[in-house]
C-alpha cells in the first residue's frame, strides 16, 4: 500500500494558505500531515495558526522562528549581515513576538527539533534547516548530492524533509533514498506566481519514495489586505500579490537569486 | 597556560574545500592582503587541473558541500576555466577574484556550465572602495576602473557578483560607504548588486600596513567557553595547496597550518593559538558565502 504524507513548510503567519493547504490535503486523501516549523513571521495574526494545527493533529518541528519566539529571543537567528534584510527581519519578528500569546508561546517550546518516522519500511526524518543545524540553508543550487548522501549516511534516513529556505526542491540520493524541500505555506517561491508551495511526499513498498510539488491558491488579497491593516510593511505585501521576494535577498545563492526579479 | 589548555578547533565536517589555485601569485600586490601575494611569489606551485580533480573526488567521498577557489588570482592559472567548469559537476563553486583579468570568451564557457548544471557558480570580487580615490591607495592605481569592468563584464554575461570590500572605515561611515557603493555598482550597469563586507586581518600585507597581532590578541581559554566553534571557517573546512592540505585559506602561509597529504588526514584538530584566529573569533565565518554561512550561537 502506499503512505501519503503532507508536509508544510514555513507557514510565516499565513493561516489563509494553511487553512487551505489542510483541506487541499485532505482532498487529495493523505494519510498524515506535517509542518516542518516557523509558524510566526512576515504575515498578519500569528496566534491565527495555532486552533488550525491543532484541530487537525497536525505534528509540527521546531523551526529557528519557533525557537526564538518560544524562548522570547531578539531576533529570529536567520543571521542577516545585510542592513536591510535585518530591517525587515526585525520588523517582522518584533510584530509576530508581540502577538503570540504566551499559551501558543509555551506551545512553540514543546516542539521536537525533528520527528523520525518510520513508513513502508522507510526510515523518515523532518527537520526544519538540516539534520544538524535547525537554521541551516539547503537550497537547490548550494548543495551538493555528495553532501546530501554523507547526510542520510549520518542520520541512518532514507528521506530527509527540510524546509527553511523558502523554495522547493528535490533531489534522487543513493540506494533509492532522497532529499526534499518542501518549501513554504508562507509566502510565494520567488516565481512571480502568487500561489504557494507545499509537498505529498509518497512512500510505496514497490516503487520507493516519491514527491510531488503542489502549489497551492489561497485567499492572497485577504492576507494582503489584513497586513495593511496590521501595518505591516508594504514590502511584505508586494510579495505576497506579485510573488516576487522584495526583502531577505541576501542569503539567495547566485542561481535562485537571478531566477527571481529583485 | 600548559599546552593542553589551548583552545582547539575539533572538525566536524568538511562543508568546504578550498584550492589555493594560483598559489600566492596575484596580478596586484594589495597593501591589506592577508596573504603576501604578488606577481612574483613562487611560494606556492598552481594546482594541475588533475590535482585538482583528484581532490574533489576525494572529497566528494567525504561529502563535501562547496568549493572555494582563491589564490593570488585564480584567473592568472591558464587552465581555471576547466578546473571550474570540473568541479561545478561536484557541487557549488565560488571563485575569489580580483576582477581585472577576466575574459568574455572564459564566462561565456562558464555562464553555459553554470546553466547546463544544478550548481551556483559565485564570483566574489574584491574592490576596496567605491571610487578611484578609496580603492586605488589598497589595492594599486587604476585597479577600480579595471576591477569595475570585471563586474560589468560578469553582468553582461549574467552572473550575480559578490562585491567583497575590507573594512578600511570606521563604523559611522559604513551606511554612507555602503550606499555609494550600491550607486557606483548600478551606474555601470549592475542592477541589484550584492556585497559582503569583511574584517581586515592584521597578517601578510596588511601586518606592515596597519600593525600585526599583539601578543594578547588571542584566543585565550576563558573566551572559548560556550563558544559556538561552528562559526570558524576551520571547523568545518580546509584549503588544498600544492604542499597538501592546511587548516584554512588565512594561515596558508604558516608552517603549522599544513595538516596532512590527504583530506582525511587533515580532518584533525588545530590549535587557534594565531592573531587571524582572535579576528575569527570576533567577526565569525568570514570567508564563506551568505547563502551557506553558519549563523551565529544557532546551533542546536
Ligand atoms: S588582496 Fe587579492 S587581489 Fe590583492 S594581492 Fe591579495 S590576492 Fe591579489
Ligand atoms: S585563522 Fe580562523 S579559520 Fe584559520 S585556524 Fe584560525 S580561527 Fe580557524
Amino acid at each position: 500500500m502506499t503512505t501519503r504524507i503532507a508536509c508544510f513548510g514555513g507557514i510565516y503567519n499565513n493561516y489563509l494558505a494553511l487553512e487551505a493547504a489542510i483541506a487541499d490535503a485532505q482532498r487529495r486523501g493523505v494519510d498524515q500531515m506535517f509542518c516542518l516549523g516557523d509558524l510566526g513571521a512576515f504575515g498578519p495574526h500569528p496566534d491565527r495558526v495555532f486552533p488550525l494545527l491543532h484541530q487537525h493533529e497536525i505534528q509540527v518541528v521546531r523551526g529557528n522562528y519557533d525557537d526564538s519566539i518560544g524562548r522570547g529571543l531578539n531576533d529570529c537567528q536567520c543571521g542577516y549581515t545585510d542592513p536591510r534584510d535585518n530591517h525587515f527581519a526585525q520588523i517582522s519578528y518584533d510584530y509576530t513576538l508581540q502577538n503570540t500569546s504566551s499559551e501558543n508561546r509555551a506551545y512553540l517550546c514543546t516542539l521536537p527539533a525533528e520527528i523520525r518516522l518510520e513508513i513502508e519500511g522507510r526510515q523518515l526524518l523532518l527537520c526544519h534547516g538540516s539534520p544538524r543545524r535547525t537554521n541551516e540553508f539547503l537550497w537547490e543550487s548550494t548543495t551538493s548530492t555528495s553532501f546530501l548522501n554523507w547526510l542520510a549516511d549520518q542520520q541512518q534516513a532514507d528521506l530527509i524533509l527540510a524546509t527553511h529556505t523558502g523554495i522547493h526542491w528535490g533531489r534522487e540520493l543513493s540506494n533509492r533514498r532522497a532529499f526534499v524541500n518542501v518549501g513554504v505555506l508562507g509566502r510565494p517561491a520567488n516565481d512571480g506566481r502568487t500561489e504557494v508551495w507545499y509537498a505529498i511526499i509518497s512512500v510505496d513498498p514497490h516503487s520507493g519514495i516519491s514527491w510531488q510539488f503542489v502549489p497551492l491558491e489561497y485567499d492572497f488579497r485577504r492576507l494582503s489586505s489584513e497586513m495593511t491593516a496590521q501595518r505591516l510593511p508594504p514590502e511584505f505585501i508586494e510579495t505576497i500579490q506579485t510573488g516576487w521576494w522584495t526583502t531577505c535577498l541576501e542569503i539567495l545563492p547566485a542561481k535562485e537569486r537571478r531566477w527571481g526579479l529583485y | 597556560m600548559p599546552a593542553g589548555d589551548l583552545p582547539q578547533v575539533v572538525p566536524s565536517h568538511l562543508d568546504a574545500l578550498w584550492f589555493q589555485v594560483t598559489g600566492l601569485r596575484c596580478n596586484l600586490a594589495c597593501h591589506h592582503c592577508f596573504v603576501s601575494c604578488h606577481p612574483k611569489n613562487n611560494t606556492f606551485a598552481f594546482l594541475s587541473l588533475a590535482d585538482v580533480e583528484s581532490r574533489l573526488e576525494e572529497a566528494a567521498a567525504l561529502g563535501v558541500k562547496e568549493f572555494y577557489f582563491t589564490g593570488g588570482e585564480p584567473f592568472l592559472h591558464p587552465q581555471i576555466v576547466p578546473i571550474l567548469i570540473a568541479a561545478l559537476a561536484y557541487g557549488p563553486v565560488t571563485v575569489l577574484t580580483n576582477g581585472t583579468v577576466l575574459k568574455a570568451d572564459w564566462l561565456r564557457q562558464l555562464r553555459d556550465a553554470e546553466e547546463q548544471g544544478i550548481y551556483s557558480l559565485e564570483f566574489r570580487v574584491s574592490i576596496d572602495g567605491f571610487s578611484p580615490e578609496s580603492n586605488d591607495p589598497i589595492r594599486g592605481e587604476g585597479t577600480f576602473v579595471r576591477a569595475m569592468s570585471g563586474v560589468k563584464l560578469l553582468v553582461e554575461h549574467n552572473f550575480l557578483p559578490i562585491i567583497t570590500a575590507v573594512r578600511t572605515w570606521s563604523d559611522a561611515a559604513e551606511s554612507h560607504i555602503v550606499a555609494e557603493f550600491v550607486h557606483a555598482l548600478k551606474e555601470i550597469g549592475y542592477a541589484r548588486p550584492r556585497i559582503k563586507l569583511l574584517p581586515t586581518l592584521q597578517i601578510g600585507a596588511e601586518e606592515s600596513r596597519s600593525c600585526g597581532y599583539a601578543d594578547h590578541d588571542r584566543i585565550t581559554a576563558e573566551m572559548w567557553a560556550g563558544f559556538d566553534s561552528t562559526q570558524l571557517v576551520c571547523e568545518n573546512s580546509r584549503v588544498v595547496s600544492d604542499r597538501g592540505v592546511h587548516v584554512c585559506p588565512i594561515l596558508i602561509e604558516s608552517p603549522d597550518s599544513l595538516l596532512g597529504k590527504t583530506l582525511a588526514q587533515s580532518l584533525r584538530p588545530f590549535e587557534v593559538s594565531h592573531g587571524a584566529c582572535f579576528t575569527c573569533y570576533q567577526f565569525g565565518s568570514i570567508c564563506a558565502n551568505p547563502s551557506s554561512a553558519p549563523a551565529t550561537g544557532k546551533d542546536r
